[in-house]
């Protein structure tokens, strides 16, 4: 390996990720998951609708993270995607009265193709180059979104109000309970079929495809086909994250989507851990709570708070959530072998 | 023709802008091979500090001089500080501490000095330049400055000694080290310039977008075009790319219809990309052979 090859083409280099660490233990899982579905019985509906962006983000930020911690694609335009994916639902929900549950795998189509499609010229470009294709996406949604054309559909500036779903078959829950509930599920299906898709051979040749292209296409992987299909399948996940955010926040505007909500999603996966699939999850906490809490501390500093306690983060652990996982679980062995 | 001409005389003029903030971004890459989301805000603290001086009554080429220096030191310090303890951590996590920068940067920006819109003096003037309406003679000097930096670092690059050990310690490090350069500190000092370079960047585009603590935000987003369609290995494409990013602009907002200020960034953005795909390394960059 010589340095000068990693100047420009190379993408950006992700840490190798053995294919168990991705998950977490079968016991861990379902102690979160029992935690997930009984907290909602005993806390406030705005804490219950928090806990429910936490999963939406949680998920957008997985969607990122197949992609990156994946295939080694590098993207800052997720936030297209979920706008996509929200516009979808809510044009879907307000103007032909689609179920608001059928419209997401509506949209999570809609965005596997405009993924997939958007990956096709994305294929001859790499690293920086790719980062500045998709930042371009994300720049020109808002703006393609407020086009007089399209307004007819989209409100324009305006947006769009979304009706927000009640539970059904009458059960006494409230309507955020149920969209978390609801959430919960849509958001548990995906994420065992991520780990599944990732385990599988379409999985490790989007992992091959990270670690070296040019070997795993002399192994027989073809690399454009794995490269588009990840962009699809991430941008197909971001496209329900989407949906289901238009349902919670029940309102769409073009200004809610910006280049921000991209960094946002890319912060929380730097600190969940660049493909660790539950750090997803403890990233989107990070990129929910962590900016009111820097509020909390410094109204005028809030940025700066907010500044020094990434690089906080990033200087304990530079391998995100996923590094003290695997101190945890070398602390449990070391536990049990005394 | 002559809406033409002029609108490449325009874009000419504030091609010069992204053309300064695209070398900085080069120099930066060059040194440390990442982009560095937070350089428009470093450029933009240090035009900052310069109109701190000039508002305590230090003329202006003495502010220009004192702030260069400060933010040749500062780059040192963000680099040997924040960035070095880094080096081995992986390049995402590298650049969520660029974004870090950048919020702390720009909310301390805010809170000193707050968010209101400061005028800002331009050394050139801003009568026209030989008679032409569209171009300042603070748009004259614009060029005129980046044209002088450019020619200045293409001799420091390939003419002394320190710019051949940067270039060494940038290409291949390995090799670098072993022939005795401290490719540690060439790091650092690469940050230190393209710090500098931001700030003279930032200090000849204040006249222009005004000062306030978000005034780099666009003009950053242009640099990187700039820079990346030229090429991020070419000082030279940086400087080219900027002065086409600059044209592309204004004549996509004259010429295609239905485009306004809202839709020239994407469009300019579309037509790079378009470049970039025919081109993959930028148009001066050099390709890069891959070993296997």
């Amino acid at each position: 390996m010589s340095a000068a090859e990693d100047v420009v083409t190379e993408a950006p280099a992700v840490e190798a990720v053995p294919k168990r660490a991705m998950t977490l233990g079968t016991g861990t899982s379902l102690l979160v998951l029992a935690v997930l579905l009984i907290v909602p019985v005993f806390v406030k509906n705005f804490i219950i609708f928090q806990m429910t962006m936490l999963l939406i983000y949680g998920l957008a930020v997985l969607a990122l993270n197949i992609l990156t911690g994946g295939s080694g694609q590098f993207s800052l335009g997720q936030s297209a995607f979920y706008a996509v994916g929200a516009y979808t639902s809510a044009v879907l929900m307000e103007y032909f009265n689609v179920n608001y549950a059928l419209t997401i795998p509506i949209s999570a189509a809609v965005c596997f193709g405009f993924g997939y499609l958007f990956g096709k010229p994305a294929l001859r470009l790499s690293g920086v180059y790719l980062a500045l294709a998709t930042f371009a996406l994300a720049t020109a949604m808002p703006q393609l979104l407020k086009l007089n054309f399209l307004e007819h559909w989209t409100g324009g500036v305006q947006g769009l109000v979304v009706t927000k779903p009640d539970a059904p078959f009458g059960l006494p829950m409230s309507q955020d309970t149920w969209l978390y509930y609801f959430s919960l599920a849509v958001v548990l299906a995906i994420y065992i079929f991520s780990v599944n898709l990732l385990r599988s051979r379409s999985g490790r040749a989007f992992m091959a495809i990270r670690d070296n292209e040019i070997a795993a296409s002399s192994m027989g992987v073809n690399v454009a086909l794995y490269k588009t299909l990840a962009f699809g399948v991430s941008a197909g996940i971001t496209g329900v994250a989407g949906s289901l955010g238009a349902i919670a926040v029940q309102f769409v505007a073009p200004d809610s989507y910006t280049i921000t909500l991209a960094i946002s999603l890319f912060l929380g996966m730097v600190v969940g851990g660049v493909g660790w699939l539950p750090g997803s999850f403890v990233g989107a906490a990070f990129i929910i709570f962590v900016p009111n809490m820097a509020e909390g501390i410094s109204k005028g500093l809030s940025g700066a708070v907010f500044g020094v306690l990434l690089f906080a983060v990033i200087y304990l652990v530079p391998h995100g959530a996923r590094q003290i996982a695997i101190m945890g679980q070398q602390l449990v062995g070391r536990l049990r072998k005394n | 023709m002559e809406l033409f001409t002029n609108q490449v005389l325009a874009g000419i003029a504030t091609g010069a802008i992204y053309a300064c903030m695209a070398l900085a971004v080069v120099m930066i890459y060059q040194a440390i091979d990442h982009l560095n989301f937070a350089q428009g805000e470093m450029a933009m603290f240090s035009t900052f500090i310069s109109w701190q001086l000039m508002q305590w009554g230090i003329p202006y080429w003495g502010a220009f001089i004192i702030a260069l220096a400060l933010s040749f030191v500062g780059g040192i310090a963000i680099e040997r500080i924040l960035f070095k303890p880094l080096a081995k951590a992986p390049v995402l996590t590298n650049v969520a501490g660029f974004i870090a920068l950048y919020a702390i940067i720009n909310s301390s920006a805010g809170l000193i000095w707050d968010f209101t819109i400061k005028q800002y003096p331009t050394p050139f003037g801003s009568s026209p330049f030989l008679g032409s309406q569209l171009i300042s003679t603070h748009q004259a000097g614009m060029i005129g400055v980046t044209v002088l930096l450019l020619l200045g670092l293409y001799f420091f690059f390939q003419y002394t000694k320190i710019g051949l050990a940067m270039r060494a310690a940038a290409s291949v490090p390995e090799s670098a080290r072993l022939v005795g350069i401290n490719t540690s500190w060439m790091i650092a000092l690469g940050w230190g310039m393209a710090s500098a370079i931001g700030a003279i960047a930032g200090m000849l585009i204040a006249p222009v977008v005004f000062l306030e603590p978000n005034m780099m935000g666009g003009v950053l987003i242009y640099g990187f075009a700039a820079a990346v369609l030229g090429g991020l290995t070419s000082p030279f494409g940086a400087v080219v790319g900027g002065f086409l990013v600059g044209v592309f602009e204004n004549l996509a907002g004259t010429y295609i219809p239905g485009v306004g200020n809202e839709l020239k960034l994407p469009i300019a953005l579309a037509l790079i990309i378009s470049v970039l795909v025919v081109k993959p390394a930028g148009l001066f960059g050099r390709q890069i052979v891959k070993r296997v």
